[in-house]
């Protein structure tokens, strides 16, 4: 289990909020843009780092994120471009988690070893992988657990109590709910409806929920933020790379990420019951 | 490895065969992966589902398909052998799937996935399709068993494949154009994922091919086994022994594991596919042999060898027949490669082309662009065997579909 992620989310329970879990694409629109907005995440509000590393067949993820893959995969994005911007983020900042998320095929390609070992050396904190289902990441989970990294499991509302034993046997740093059947940046849950999910999943686990897919606006962050222990946003802040002119891709990134750690940080005060 | 140990159990419970195959999916779709086994299972042991499968079989579909000597083109390759200097060739047999309800082997499995999902009380299905052949067995079926039925194929192979889009728009399906990606079959695999994992209460999804995640693989060679099981009886009766080979095109490859299957525990028995090689297989990637030019990874829940780049990215490949124009292939071919059970050789765009254009001189049949690539081999192997020899090589599709293309290639304008 990384150390950062453990640290992070015991500051977050100390300060009783929910933090911010923001994720971008590596090399999105290009290596150099993913840098200085990597570099930003951090006092813009981000509590941790999804950063995805792209896949020619995301087959999980909604048109957003789609694009942004494909955008990357045109800049020359690849897993090994991903390690180096988390290495170079890393020796910006050396406490706030950064985790990896992406398909099992550029791993399969590299190696399980050689990628926990190049992930321990850039100072990568863990990884979700869509398409490895605990059934599948054995092989990951060793590799990381030689590494200290955390493996970032995912529970959906097609979970059950069964399945959810198995989804929990291994999970380490988070539990990632992700909130509706469904690609990322599509429909959303309601906020009832992810509320009972998050309690459901708390009296299983002693991890932190971070909660995600569907969050698209501050107050929709806002509301999922008062139970859970963080809240993930992707495509909200990916569409905003081409959401003007080129040059103010950094900034319309951030302040879209100030926003939302604005709503995320303030969800308790207003809600007046802290969880 | 001892390969006659456990060929025949295979997949594991893990949906394993060797280290391929396997459940890469999604968190969200893996209840109903589960889930799907289990109703499969249920579906296996239940004499009245394989009754009802029978009667749809004689009376829908027109199984058994003829077994068919191909006297002419077997001369053919005979003369051509003596002419090397060779002892002769083996009889060609064909097993004519290309006379199925719809025109090829995919509505033998369309109807296995369809009945099963209607049993499950699933009420939508969903499928992908390339060159339209699986879209419109699928939409067939949905018709005839009064289920809707959504399509989902890249806007460029909608493009390239007119008339079968307006034959799944006849039979009521819903076509939904797949512009994400570069637009073809595997995009629309992606996007017919995506649906599914929204719709996870009401929706079936029918894939098209022996492949994806665990039980998908074996379900649907266990569909498509029909066409070995017919084929092996047939030769008996007609021979009165095996034959020394059966042979079927590649592209996901559930023809031919449907041919292969009956037949693997048979050892004297070849088994050979024929895989795409497009433009020719070299780093050009203008192919869509994956067992032959691509290397072991995974995608759409399972893992094989796929065409991709160094970084794992998936390459989009190329044949002229767009049903064999996937950049992976099913997971049991790659662990009966990888094993030597089976051998897979290729034919390219050109070779396919002139054994479409002998068959047809030949033996007065159009076969499909796919099943061409077997047959451009088929010569090979039947010269190989020689003279006293027998082989069953899968005609797995008709042609007609194909004639644009086939004009377009020859330049001649219609």
């Amino acid at each position: 289990m990384s150390a950062r992620l453990a640290s992070r989310f015991a500051a977050l329970k100390r300060e009783g909020r929910a933090g911010l879990v923001a994720y971008v694409m590596a090399s999105d629109p290009d290596h150099e843009t993913c840098f200085e907005i990597l570099r930003g995440l951090p006092s813009a509000g981000a509590d941790v780092i999804e950063l995805g590393f792209p896949f020619t067949d995301p087959m999980a993820d909604g048109p957003s994120i789609q694009k942004a893959a494909l955008r990357a995969l045109k800049a020359g994005g690849s897993l090994k471009q991903t390690l180096d911007l988390a290495r170079r983020f890393r020796e910006t900042n050396a406490d706030t988690p950064l985790i990896l998320m992406g398909y099992a095929n550029p791993i399969e390609s590299m190696g399980y070893g050689a990628f926990a070992n190049a992930m321990q050396a850039s100072g990568a904190d863990g990884a979700i992988v869509v398409d490895l289902p605990p059934e599948e990441d054995a092989p990951l989970r060793a590799a990381f657990a030689a590494n200290g990294l955390s493996i970032i499991r995912l529970a959906t509302p097609t979970t059950d109590e069964r399945r959810l034993t198995k989804v929990l046997d291994g999970a380490s740093g988070f539990l990632y709910y992700v909130s509706v059947a469904g690609v990322t940046g599509a429909n959303a849950a309601t906020s009832a409806q992810v509320r009972a999910a998050v309690e459901r999943l708390k009296r299983a686990t002693a991890l932190p929920i971070a909660v995600g897919f569907g969050v698209r606006e501050p107050e929709a962050a806002r509301a999922i933020a008062v139970n859970a222990d963080a809240v993930v946003v992707g495509s909200a802040i990916v569409d905003e790379i081409t959401a003007g002119p080129a040059p103010q891709a950094v900034e319309r990134v951030l302040r879209k990420v100030a926003q939302l750690s604005e709503a995320v940080r303030s969800a308790r005060e207003l809600e007046g019951t802290p969880a | 490895m001892d390969v006659r140990r456990n060929w025949q159990d295979l997949p594991d419970a893990e949906g394993r065969f060797g280290q391929y195959g396997g459940r890469f999916v999604a968190e969200t779709l893996m209840p109903l992966v589960l889930d799907l086994e289990r109703e499969y299972r249920a579906a296996q042991a239940d004499p009245a589902f394989a009754a009802t499968m029978a009667d749809f079989w004689t009376h829908y579909v027109g199984r058994p398909s003829p077994l068919y000597f191909a006297e002419r083109l077997t001369e053919h390759h005979a003369k051509e052998a003596e002419a090397k200097g060779l002892g002769g060739a083996a009889k060609i047999y064909f097993k004519r799937d290309e006379l199925n309800h719809t025109g090829a082997h995919k509505i033998n499995n369309c109807l296995g996935q369809v009945l099963l999902a209607l049993r499950m009380g699933k009420t939508r299905i969903i499928a992908e399709t390339g060159a339209g052949q699986h879209g419109v067995a699928t939409a067939t079926v949905c018709a005839r068993l009064g289920l809707p039925c959504v399509v989902f194929m890249g806007a460029t192979d909608i493009e390239r494949q007119k008339p079968n889009v307006f034959r799944m728009k006849l039979l009521g399906a819903d076509v939904r154009p797949v512009t994400s990606g570069a637009a073809t079959l595997k995009d629309a695999m992606n996007e017919a994922l995506r649906d599914w994992v929204t719709n996870v209460a009401d929706t079936f999804y029918c894939i098209g091919t022996a492949a994806g995640p665990h039980p998908y693989p074996e379900m649907v060679r266990e569909f498509q086994s029909v066409i070995g099981r017919e084929a092996r009886e047939q030769i008996l009766e007609r021979e009165g022994r095996l034959p020394d080979a059966v042979m079927a095109c590649i592209g996901g490859g559930s023809n031919a594991i449907g041919l292969f299957h009956p037949f693997i525990a048979d050892e004297s028995v070849r088994l050979i596919g024929v895989e795409a090689a497009g433009h020719g297989i070299d780093d050009r990637f203008e192919h869509s042999a994956a067992i032959n030019g691509g290397r072991p990874g995974v995608l759409h829940g399972n893992r094989t060898y796929l065409l991709q780049n160094e970084d794992g990215q998936i390459l989009e490949g190329h044949s002229i027949s767009a049903g064999l124009d996937y950049p992976g292939v099913g997971p049991e071919h790659s662990y009966l490669a990888d094993i030597g059970r089976a051998q897979y050789l290729s034919a390219t765009d050109t070779e396919a082309l002139e054994a479409f254009q002998l068959c047809a001189k030949l033996e007065g049949i159009l076969p499909a662009l796919e099943p061409s690539h077997a047959l451009a081999r088929v010569g090979d192997v039947a010269r190989e065997i020689g003279r006293d020899g027998v082989l069953i090589m899968n005609l797995c599709g008709r042609g007609d579909k194909d004639v644009f293309t086939v004009a377009d290639a020859l330049g001649v304008k219609l």
